[in-house]
């Protein structure tokens, strides 16, 4: 094999550099569609949407004026701005804490080789599959407020609230929904890194008089940190995106207490056509996806532990 | 310590191993076995009996989804709510069609799906594998431009876009809700995972390719891509639930009801107060969802273990 190589480097020079820059060639041609469409649709519209928040830009005026950092001062006394920072922060609070919890619990409990277990995996994943409005809706009409499941409370005597017209209980209610919806994904990813986790170093600390819950904390999670990240950014990212699930759900209400930061965004671009205003907003979101998965992956060395 | 010690606790094993032991060691650790086994056996039960009563917030909502579909309007009000129809009828099934074109709006999101599943997966594999495989000047720092679009959610680009999609005049067309998730943002993911993929498989193969004469592009067609299939499988699923559950983009783009997508189309089965009319809107959406889980419980298993082990896991 070797020998060859060197035969055919020496005897034919030319060839081989031929074939290299037909390579090269190549190599462009095969990332020419990713490359031109990353610039095209997303490092312009990137770029195109900063500019747009320095201006006033009504479509339905019609006016494209340039203001400067008004927008970004705007927004430190938009009272509504305020309410779905928080409702943004609470949101992604409560959905990364149950998920990451509830995803976990189940990756653990299907990984005790129960009767059973291929099918309830299936189970857990299903809404997975199903698409997100049709899964919303469906929980819309079991969070009536005389049916569905407070028609069913009712026969046990408990009157159940008003989930999606109540401030607290609506957010509550779409964190559940979406727990709900995704927790499945991230369960496979968990339980895929529970299975890699070699049977010997528990059985050593077994050995070693260790209980289950000892050696979950100090050998099972330690050893399946880097899922952990790789799911606490997904989950994170995911639930600052959220869009379908407020706007058939909750429409933002009551109030503006399930009024999410995309939601907003969303409302003053095409509800209010305030397109300079909503790219200001734009610009907020992303500088805190990106801050967040920067620190995410910053303080990785410090949680995450890597075998080798 | 004996192997039978050591070995797992899988439901077998420790049978055995309880057997062994009783036999090998007296009447006291004999005894104490017994009461963990049995203890054991109890505790795995109430494990099942655990996993049962979490599935149902899983499982209820869609069996409830179904038989409710098939109820009258007054049952599907009624106190207290049943579990299944009194006389299970399609008539909310026929409405479905009749009060909007939605066996177009079913073929618009099927075509835009598959459209966009075959687009991602060609244009992630041809730019996953030069990543990984071809050296070009540039091909780093090309490939950081384009991982750019996975710090980029959609939503944040989407007044440009908008604005892009209008002046090219293709509002209210299918255009731009297939060639952006091909080329742009939501295609990035997919070109990462094939790449790390490609940068796994041995180089001796494609020298071996090369000794027989093959083109790049021969090399790329007949051995790296035939053995990338349970990548592309992943990148096709993921893909295709993308695009088959996309509802901001359809939103903002269309404005004719018989261009809607699906995810769009069911929202819109409401009363003239705005009230949805729910027999009618379940109809519809367990038609959505009917077909997709007929397809994921027959490749279940392709599928949950491919989303796992699709470089995902990081």
């Amino acid at each position: 094999m070797t020998s060859i190589t060197t035969t055919g480097r020496a005897g034919r020079p030319q060839r081989r550099s031929a074939w290299r820059r037909r390579d090269a060639a190549t190599g462009y041609a095969f990332v020419a569609p990713a490359v031109i469409g990353a610039i095209a649709f997303v490092i312009v519209p990137l770029g195109a949407v900063i500019w747009y928040s320095l201006h006033e830009w009504n479509v339905l005026a019609n006016t494209f004026t340039f203001v400067g950092p008004q927008n970004y001062q705007d927004m430190l006394s938009d009272g509504a701005l305020h309410d779905s920072l928080i409702a943004s922060l609470w949101f992604s609070l409560g959905v990364v804490v149950l998920n990451i919890t509830l995803s976990l619990f189940l990756a653990v409990l299907l990984n005790q080789h129960l009767p059973g277990t291929t099918l309830f995996r299936v189970l857990f994943f299903t809404p997975v599959v199903v698409s997100l409005v049709a899964w919303t809706i469906v929980w819309g009409f079991l969070l009536q407020a005389d049916n569905g499941i407070n028609g069913f409370l009712a026969e046990f005597g408990i009157t159940g609230p008003n989930w999606l017209r109540n401030n607290v209980t609506a957010m509550i209610s779409v964190i559940v929904v979406q727990v709900f919806k995704n927790v499945g994904l991230n369960m496979v990813l968990f339980l895929s890194a529970l299975q890699s986790v070699p049977e010997e170093i528990q059985e050593a600390a077994r050995l070693d008089g260790a209980g289950a819950w000892r050696r979950f904390f100090s050998i099972t999670l330690p050893m399946i940190s880097p899922t952990m990240l790789l799911v606490a950014i997904l989950t994170v990212v995911g639930s600052l995106e959220t869009f379908a699930l407020i706007d058939v759900l909750t429409d933002g209400g009551p109030g503006t207490s399930t009024t999410v930061l995309v939601f907003y965004l969303y409302r003053q671009a095409f509800e209010f056509n305030q397109f300079g205003y909503a790219s200001a907003i734009s610009v907020l979101l992303f500088v805190i996806v990106l801050a967040l998965t920067l620190l995410q992956w910053q303080t990785r060395k410090r949680w995450v532990f890597h075998e080798s | 310590m004996s192997p039978d010690q050591l070995t797992p606790e899988r439901p077998t094993a420790e049978r055995t191993s309880a057997a062994s032991v009783a036999g090998a060691h007296g009447s006291s650790p004999a005894r104490r076995t017994r009461r963990a086994f049995g203890s054991q056996q109890l505790g795995r039960a109430a494990l099942v009996f655990l996993m049962i009563v979490v599935a149902v917030p899983f499982v209820f909502p869609i069996w409830w989804m179904v038989t409710s579909s098939m109820k009258t309007t007054s049952e599907i009000l009624s106190l207290p709510p049943s579990l299944w129809p009194e006389s299970p009828s399609i008539e909310s099934y026929r409405q479905v069609f009749e009060l909007q074109p939605f066996a177009q709006q079913y073929v618009n999101s099927l075509y835009i799906a598959v459209l966009v599943t075959v687009g991602t997966m060609a244009v992630a594999a041809f730019a996953g594998y030069a990543f990984a495989r071809i050296r070009f000047p540039g091909s780093n720092a090309l490939f950081v431009l384009v991982l750019v679009g996975l710090l980029v959610p959609s939503e944040v680009t989407i007044v440009p876009l908008f604005r892009m999609v209008n002046s090219a005049g293709l509002i209210d067309t299918h255009w731009p809700l297939i060639v952006i998730p091909i080329l742009g943002a939501p295609s990035v993911l997919a070109t990462f995972i094939m790449r790390q993929f490609f940068v796994t498989l041995p180089g001796e193969l494609e020298e071996a390719g090369r000794m027989d004469g093959l083109s790049r592009f021969g090399i790329f067609a007949r051995i790296a891509l035939p053995l990338s299939r349970s990548a592309l499988a992943a990148v096709a699923i993921f893909t295709f639930l993308k695009s088959w559950n996309l509802y901001l983009e359809p939103l903002v783009y269309l404005s004719t009801k018989s261009n809607f997508t699906l995810p769009q189309a069911l929202t819109q089965y409401v009363d003239a107060y705005g009230g949805p009319i729910w027999n009618v809107q379940l109809a519809a959406t367990t038609l959505t969802v009917i077909p997709v889980l007929i397809v994921f419980i027959a490749a279940q298993r392709q599928f949950i273990e491919g989303l796992a082990n699709s470089g995902l896991k990081g």
